[in-house]
C-alpha cells in the first residue's frame, strides 16, 4: 500500500506541474484516481482545473519509459494512431498531450476522458443501450472502414504480417505450451489449407477491435480504444475477430459482439467504403481469431506459474476450454 | 475420520463471503479481482465434486481411435500429431464424437454457463460422456 501511495503521490505532483503545459488556463489537477492497470501499464483519471472549470482527463503510461508490452506497438505510437483516427472521423478521444522524459511519467499520454460503458456483459444487455445496440454492428462496420482506409505509410513501425506468418507465429506460441490439444493442431491444419493469400492491398488493421474495447452510449459508439495491437495486414481480420464467441458475452446468437447480425456489420462496412466482404474469409478470421484466443489463454498457464500468479490469470488459463468447443462448432459447419 | 463441514460446504462458504461481504465493501479494481476469485472458488468445487469420471472414456475412446493403449497423455499426443499431419481428421469414424465429448468434459468444471457449452448440449444432444 505504501509504494501505491508513494506512486500516486508522484503521478499527482507531475501532472500539477504539466497542468499548464495540458490546458493554457490551467493551474492544477485534482481528484486522481487510478482506474486499472497491471505491474507496467497504468491507467488515471483526474481533473484538469481551468478558469472555466474542471476538464475530466485520463492519463495512460508506462512507468520508466518503457514499452507498453513485447508485442504491442508503444505508447507513444498509440496516441499517434488516436489522434490520425480521430481525424479521419472515427469516434477517439482527443490526445491532449503526448508524454516527454523530462515529464518525469515515464512514456505514455494524456486525453480526454469520455464517458460511456466498456463491460461487454453490460453493452449486450443493458437496457438504456437496446437502442444503440440495434444499429452498433452496422456501425462497428462504418468504423472499421474508416481505420482500413488511415494511411499506413504513416506508421512505418508497425509489424506486417500475412494470414500465413500470423498461423506461424501463433503456432509456435500454441507448442511452448505444455499441454497438447487435439482440437488445436485439427484447426492449425484446417487453417493452413485454406490459407487467404498475402492481402494486395495490406491496410492499417486495428487488432483488438472487439466488445470489451469500445465505449458505447445511448448514442452508439463514442470511442474505439486499445490500439497497441496495430498492425499492418489483411483488413478482414479485424471483421472476424469482433465476432469470436467469446466476445459475446454470452449472445451466442447475436454474432457481431453479442450485439449485432453478421449482414449488418458487413453492410455499413461495405456502405463507408471497405471492399466488399468474402463471406469465406470473414469466417476464416473468426474461425483464425478464436483460436488465438485459444492460444492467448494457453499462455496464462505459464504466465501464472512465473511472473503473474493471480488467480484472474489462473481463471484465463482455465478458459482455454471454451475456444475448443467454439473451433469444433466453426469446423462443423 | 476427517470432522465436518465438509470441504466443499467450507469452498461454498468462502465463495459466498467474497460475493456477498468482499465485493460490497472494497473498491471497485478489488471488487472484480474479488468475483474472480469467488468464480475460481467455485471451478475448484466442481472439480472436488465432479472429480474426472470422463477420462476412462476418453482413454478408450482414444485407444478405438489409435488401435492400441497408452496414458491419457500420450495418446492425447499422438492424436494432435494425427490430425497436425492430416493422418486423420474430423472425417475420421469416431474423431469428432471423441473432440466433442473431451471439451464437455473441461467446460463442465470451467464453465457451465459458457454460451458455446450449453449451445453444443442443446445441438449434439450429448449425455454426460
Amino acid at each position: 500500500m505504501n509504494s501505491a501511495t508513494e506512486g500516486e503521490d508522484a503521478v499527482r505532483a507531475a501532472l500539477a506541474a504539466l497542468a499548464p503545459r495540458i490546458g493554457s488556463a490551467a493551474r492544477n489537477i485534482s481528484g486522481l484516481k487510478r482506474l486499472s492497470g497491471g505491474a507496467t501499464q497504468e491507467i488515471w483519471r483526474f481533473d484538469l482545473d481551468t478558469t472555466e472549470g474542471c476538464r475530466p482527463l485520463i492519463l495512460r503510461r508506462a512507468r520508466g519509459g518503457s514499452r507498453s508490452s513485447v508485442t504491442g506497438v508503444g505508447l507513444d505510437v498509440e496516441a499517434q494512431l488516436i489522434a490520425a483516427a480521430r481525424a479521419t472521423g472515427v469516434s477517439a478521444p482527443e490526445v491532449l498531450h503526448v508524454l516527454a522524459p523530462e515529464d518525469g511519467l515515464g512514456s505514455g499520454f494524456i486525453m480526454e476522458f469520455v464517458a460511456g460503458e466498456t463491460l461487454g456483459a453490460r453493452i449486450v444487455k443493458e437496457p438504456t443501450l437496446a437502442g444503440a445496440r440495434e444499429t452498433l454492428a452496422y456501425s462497428c462496420g462504418q468504423i472499421l472502414a474508416r481505420i482500413h482506409a488511415m494511411d499506413a505509410s504513416r506508421f512505418p513501425t508497425l509489424v506486417r504480417q500475412t494470414p500465413n506468418d500470423l498461423i506461424g507465429q501463433w503456432h509456435a506460441a500454441y507448442r511452448r505450451d505444455i499441454i497438447r490439444r487435439p482440437v488445436f493442431d485439427l484447426a492449425f491444419r484446417d487453417l493452413s489449407a485454406n490459407c487467404p493469400p498475402a492481402p494486395k492491398n495490406a491496410r492499417l488493421v486495428h487488432g483488438d477491435f472487439r466488445n470489451g474495447n469500445l465505449m458505447i452510449g445511448p448514442d452508439g459508439v463514442r470511442a474505439v480504444l486499445d490500439w497497441e495491437l496495430a498492425h499492418i495486414g489483411d483488413p478482414m481480420e479485424d471483421l472476424g475477430w469482433l465476432c469470436v464467441n467469446s466476445w459475446r458475452f454470452g449472445r451466442i446468437e447475436k454474432p457481431v459482439g453479442g450485439f449485432g447480425e453478421y449482414a449488418d456489420l458487413y453492410s455499413g462496412y461495405e456502405a463507408a467504403g471497405g471492399s466488399p466482404v468474402n463471406r469465406a474469409t470473414a469466417k476464416w478470421w473468426e474461425t483464425f481469431g478464436t483460436l488465438r484466443w485459444g492460444v492467448m489463454c494457453t499462455g496464462s498457464l505459464a504466465a501464472f506459474r512465473g511472473a503473474d500468479p493471480s488467480v484472474e490469470r489462473a481463471m484465463i488459463a482455465r478458459r482455454t476450454s471454451e475456444t475448443e468447443i467454439d473451433l469444433l462448432r466453426l469446423m462443423a459447419n | 475420520m476427517q470432522d465436518q463441514p465438509h470441504p466443499d460446504e467450507i469452498l461454498a462458504a468462502i465463495a459466498a463471503f467474497l460475493r456477498d461481504t468482499v465485493m460490497v465493501k472494497t473498491d471497485p479494481h478489488t471488487a472484480f479481482q474479488a468475483r474472480v476469485a469467488a468464480n475460481a472458488v467455485d471451478l475448484v468445487r466442481r472439480q472436488l465434486e465432479l472429480g474426472a469420471p470422463g477420462e476412462d472414456a476418453e482413454l478408450e475412446r482414444l485407444q478405438a481411435l489409435l488401435g492400441h493403449s497408452g496414458t491419457l497423455t500420450a495418446l492425447t499426443a499422438e492424436l494432435a500429431d494425427a490430425l497436425a499431419s492430416g493422418a486423420c481428421g474430423l472425417a475420421t469414424p469416431g474423431m469428432s464424437a471423441h473432440l466433442l465429448a473431451s471439451a464437455l468434459e473441461k467446460l463442465r468444471v470451467d464453465q457451465p454457463n459458457y454460451s458455446g457449452y450449453r449451445a453444443a448440449l442443446a445441438t449434439f444432444d450429448t449425455k454426460d460422456a
